[in-house]
């Protein structure tokens, strides 16, 4: 077993032994437990934690990745990735928190008085949370499976167990506890290797200053210029400045809706601690998304560095699939030594060269301005995973890398897992087919819920749709185009009611939904062209922020249009925006 | 008596809720201002005009983009969490 497999198979059986140990320890015996961690995590805790649900497989591995190769243009992950939480502290967590109850459909039945409006919610939070986790477990069997040489299935396998245990044991309160050990696990992963190359590069230690303070940004503008690609620092080289502005908006309020964001706000004792948690969480969150582009600067700036003129020595492998060592290129301490980041990455399939790169000499040309290589092709994913090898850190290192992804989705995926076991054991099955259940009834029916919920994900894992980026595009449209508004609403407008918030959410989804339908057609159909190119202009990504201005109006007009809510909602809405009488323990069957 | 009592004593609580929720409106519009200006405005509506201008060694709409108004955002969250600590005990509604 190589270094590499050996510090992953000991730092895997480590983190993963402490993630079972704090399920265990966190198991619980009562529905709040289950649901809502008993109301008793600390707001900083509930920041790592929310932290961890937040930041996925993607944000981990490929965020970075995408940002070296968007240039100025990945500030809409950026931006729409973190701005939402300002939304969440501002307009939404502190008056859930002190509604008090246990999922998202619960407060959308509640405040709209209708046992539709809770249904269609549940549905809504099912269909967002399964596009979502599909591509999370995905993501543990590709992490082994690069790691640990696992057959990709088994990973997946793995990963189910290990969430089921916490999960059904332990619910939300172990899932909240693993998730903070997760944090840190993933945050030290991700932070050394910048750290180092940062240093490397720049001098500096601290990415972020370094970024900013050092030539490289400046370096790396050049090189880009020289090559024939438009500048890194360039702003709307890959989208257009409306799809720029509304790509961010969508994104951001469809994080201020994703329901398994929304229900962290509901295991913090009160509404103070849900204001404090949402800047915990954002902190924690920032410090990764600062240092993900300035990871993202220093990469691609070595990446084109060590390629641009490379030579290559020898031609390995097969005739499909031929495999160049190359060596690194004059002008550099380093000339002419071989570089094996990129014979084993090609190994890998994460770097490819064609045919035409044979010869002498590796160079990198451009055929289109996004920021691709055209002699070399390049998986966005090597940015955070091959960082540590282009830094010569040790495997130690390298191996780290691979828990923190894994720690990443695994966090997310039980996040999510909750939501969708509630949906249908707390919304569908206690409040709307047998309201009469008992504690242990509706313990039991969660717990069986969640564990099938797992399985179901670990089949999606393993027979993943072919659209997984499509799907994560789909949640955010959908999540800012049917729960983000009437939610708001609830909150804000006493005079928003039944009526307006069905028709709203409906409006918002089956916009949302026919326009990504239409849009990507090609992927997700197999047409020849897609259906309609854009919406005004507006594009798949961004057309969840058209979908929510629908589901506002909507809302609006058709609450107006129809009678007021009775007394006692309005009193709710008053009770709501009030931080005193936080109950601890919300009587049920009220 | 009694009753005259509870009644005022209803309608000042009721002016009192009103006042601290106009407050906290002000508050969260302020907090959103500065929000949308770092974020719509300064890193994406200016990212072409301001493109002279510089942070350290990088253009300050990049900067803004990638990094400023991340920073900006969690300064804002606790910013409202601190003032609200405040406005909470001011109307005396804080748990």
């Amino acid at each position: 077993m190589g270094a590499v497999e050996l510090w992953t198979f000991i730092l895997v059986i480590l983190t993963f032994g402490i993630y079972l140990y704090i399920g265990y320890t966190s198991r619980v015996r009562d529905t709040k437990g289950f649901y809502v961690a008993g109301q008793g995590v600390p707001a900083m805790a509930n920041g790592a934690a929310t932290a961890a649900d937040w930041m996925s497989a993607a944000s981990f591995i490929s965020m970075a990745g995408l940002i070296s190769f968007m240039g100025f243009d990945g500030a809409i992950y950026l931006l729409g990735w973190t701005g939402g939480y300002v939304l969440l502290a501002l307009l939404l967590a502190p008056y859930l928190r002190k509604f008090g109850k246990y999922t998202v459909p619960d407060f959308v039945g509640d405040r709209y008085y209708s046992k539709t409006a809770r249904a269609v919610a549940a549905i809504a939070a099912v269909f967002v949370s399964l596009t979502y986790v599909a591509g999370q477990m995905r993501g543990v069997g590709v992490v082994f499976g690069r790691f640990l040489g696992l057959d990709v299935n088994w990973g997946v396998v793995i990963g189910m167990v290990i969430v089921a245990f916490f999960a059904v044991l332990g619910g939300m309160k172990g899932i909240t506890w693993t998730q903070v050990a997760q944090y840190f696990v993933l945050i030290l992963a991700f932070i050394i290797p910048a750290v180092a190359i940062s240093t490397q590069l720049t001098g500096n230690p601290i990415p972020q200053l370094g970024l900013v303070f050092s030539n490289i940004t400046n370096n790396l503008d050049d090189i880009q210029r020289e090559l024939g690609f438009q500048e890194y620092t360039q702003p709307f080289t890959n989208l257009d400045q409306l799809n720029v502005f509304a790509i961010t908006i969508a994104l951001m309020i469809g994080t201020a809706g994703l329901p398994h964001v929304i229900v962290r706000f509901y295991t913090v004792p009160n509404v103070r601690a849900a204001r404090y948690s949402a800047g915990w969480a954002l902190l924690f969150i920032a410090l990764l998304y600062t240092t993900a582009p300035a990871l993202a600067v220093f990469a691609r700036y070595n990446l084109i560095n060590s390629l641009n003129g490379a030579q290559v020595a020898s031609v390995t492998g097969t005739e499909e699939e031929p495999i160049y060592n190359l060596t690194y290129p004059d002008g550099r301490e380093d000339a002419g030594q071989p570089i094996e980041w990129a014979t084993s990455w090609q190994e890998a399939g994460l770097l490819s060269f064609t045919p035409d790169a044979v010869g002498d000499e590796v160079t990198i040309s451009m055929a289109s301005a996004t920021g691709g290589f055209a002699e070399a092709t390049i998986d966005r994913d090597i940015i955070v995973l091959a960082t540590p090898e282009i830094a010569q850190l040790s495997p130690f290192v390298i191996a780290l890398v691979a828990a923190g992804g894994l720690a990443a989705a695994l966090s997310t995926a039980s996040g999510l897992l909750l939501v969708i076991s509630s949906a249908f054991s707390h919304d569908i099955y206690y409040r709307l087919i047998n309201p009469n259940a008992d504690e242990a009834q509706r313990l039991l029916v969660g717990r069986i819920v969640i564990f099938f919920g797992v399985v179901a994900a670990g089949y999606f894992g393993i027979n993943p749709p072919g659209f997984v980026a499509e799907v994560v595009a789909f949640a955010f449209g959908l999540a800012a185009a049917s729960f983000f508004p009437i939610i708001l609403l609830g909150i804000f407008d006493k005079r928003a009611n039944n009526y307006g918030a069905i028709a709203g959410m409906l409006t918002g989804l089956i916009f949302t939904m026919v326009m990504i339908l239409l849009m990507r057609s090609v992927q997700l159909f197999g047409t020849e062209a897609p259906i309609i190119e854009s919406f005004f202009g507006i594009t798949a990504q961004g057309i969840g922020t058209v979908g929510a201005i629908l589901n506002f109006l909507v809302t609006f007009i058709v609450s107006r249009a129809t009678a007021a809510p009775p007394q006692e909602i309005q009193d709710l809405v008053e009770s709501v925006r009030v931080p005193r009488g936080v109950s601890a323990a919300p009587a049920h069957g009220d | 008596m009694a009753t005259a009592d509870r009644k005022i004593a209803k309608v000042d609580s009721a002016e009192k809720a009103q006042a601290y929720w106009k407050t906290n409106i002000r508050l969260i519009l302020g907090l959103l201002a500065v929000w949308a200006l770092v974020s719509y405005v300064a890193a994406i509506g200016l990212a072409i005009p301001l493109d002279g201008v510089r942070i350290g060694n990088v253009p300050f709409s990049f900067w803004m983009a990638h990094q400023g108004a991340i920073v900006v955002f969690v300064i804002l969250i606790f910013t409202y969490a601190k003032v609200m600590d405040r406005v909470d005990n001011k109307f005396d509604v804080h748990e």
